[in-house]
């Protein structure tokens, strides 16, 4: 690798690098990769805290029940509250929205791990999923009155059409956003630890400002993996509105 | 970087370098794998852990909620037995006072019949006290009678004259009088 060529030569992007786990056949879509290891470690994690901390179903919770009760109810009046009574029936999979993606963020802190939150193409697949979602689900419940909401009735007759193709943008460009917001977000985070380590490395006793400076940044990371995840899922939850509540404009 | 060339090798020449999140020849690989493990997670939920905490918070909620009511009822309960507390006791200061007032009543009957018995009984001793002084005070004069008509008639015959008992009689009877 560049780094142990000595000198000052940092990569930061190699850690996003995907491979496949065995061997060095071709990358197929079904080759297991590094990043297929780390969803499946998401995947344990969050089924190990679910079912063991369901598991007990005691009136006075213990530990691992709590933190699922916790998780339980925090998505439940987030979408109670956001999304409104009608937007109920999407709890489950706002639930596992959340827990995949907070947990996917907080196991990428983990040194030597791999964050599948980090690329867009996962991203990608969870924004379009969720505009899909409320696309659908918009014009099922509401027929064409949903094109309503590209049509802002409180604001004055002329100024009506220019709005509608605002809205119309932003409302295609969501997705974009949506998913570019935790993917930088991560990334942007890992590969600024990446850059501090690589400083790290070549400045002798010096690294000390560098090694500090990592564990500021690991501190803030922790705070983005969480908040990330709660506005990838509070935003779900306001689009959801849109298909299913009252128009909010 | 022999990784890297690994995985150009594997996806492709034109997204060698750059970004590996811009090297679309794994996309179709990420996106599988995301939907496998969605699905997973999706299923563990829904079909196990979702429905038990449910449950769970909502026979937490129905325990807290049952709590709540028995406590409401054991209160208006402790409240029946406070003022069943209150009336009965107030009965039985009733009663004590009725019960207070007829002994007293019961006393004083005996006290006053007590009293006219011993009323009675005092004159009576009165009225016979008063008999025997009146005796005795009549017993006295007669004695003093006597001793004063002895006296008389021996003063009388000690200065030399003759005693005559008639005169000394009514002399003596006289000074009785006055």
């Amino acid at each position: 690798m560049a780094d142990e060529a000595g000198g000052l030569v940092i990569d930061p992007m190699h850690q996003f690098q995907i491979h496949p786990l065995f061997g060095e056949g071709p990358l197929m879509w079904y080759t297991p990769t590094n990043q297929t290891l780390w969803l499946g470690i998401t995947v344990v994690v969050i089924s190990l805290l679910m079912l063991i901390g369901s598991a007990p179903r005691k009136v006075i919770p213990g530990r691992t029940q709590s933190i699922a009760e916790l998780l339980y109810s925090f998505i439940h009046d987030m979408v109670e509250e956001v999304t409104g009574h009608e937007g109920a029936k999407f709890f489950p999979y706002l639930m596992v929205l959340f827990t995949f993606i907070v947990t996917s963020n907080l196991l990428g802190l983990l040194p030597g791990s791999f964050s599948p939150t980090s690329h867009i193409a996962v991203t990608a697949v969870l924004a379009v999923m969720v505009f899909l979602t409320v696309t659908l689900v918009g014009f099922y419940k509401k027929g064409i009155g949903f094109l309503g909401m590209f049509w802002v009735s409180s604001a004055p007759l002329p100024l009506r059409p220019i709005l509608a193709l605002i809205e119309l943008i932003s409302y295609f460009v969501r997705p974009l956003s949506h998913s570019i917001r935790l993917g930088g977000n991560i990334m942007a985070g890992h590969a600024v630890i990446k850059v501090f380590a690589g400083f790290a490395g070549v400045m002798g006793i010096a690294s000390v400002v560098p090694i500090a400076a990592i564990a500021a940044i690991y501190g803030l990371e922790l705070l983005v993996a969480v908040v990330q995840a709660y506005v990838f899922t509070i935003l779900t939850c306001v689009y959801l509105r849109d298909a299913v509540g009252e128009a909010h404009h | 970087m022999s990784t890297t060339e690994t995985v150009a090798g594997a996806a492709g020449e034109a997204s060698e370098k750059g970004m590996p999140q811009l090297n679309f020849a794994t996309w179709p690989n990420q996106v599988f794998w995301l939907l496998v493990a969605l699905v997973i997670i999706y299923i563990v939920m829904t079909k196990i852990a979702m429905p038990r905490i449910a449950a769970v918070l909502a026979e937490r909620k129905g325990r807290i909620g049952g709590d709540l009511a028995a406590a409401e009822e054991l209160k208006s309960k402790a409240k029946a037995a406070e003022a069943a507390y209150n009336l009965a006791l107030e009965q039985a200061r009733l009663e004590a006072a009725k019960i207070i007032a007829a002994t007293k009543a019961e006393i004083q009957k005996d006290l006053n019949a007590a009293m006219a018995d011993a009323d009675a009984q005092i004159s009576a001793k009165a009225a016979e006290s008063e008999k025997r002084i009146a005796e005795i005070r009549a017993g006295a004069v007669q004695a003093v009678a006597e001793v004063a008509r002895e006296t008389a008639g021996a003063l009388v015959t000690a200065l030399g004259g003759t005693a005559d008992d008639k005169a000394i009689e009514a002399a003596v009877a006289a000074r009785l009088k006055g």
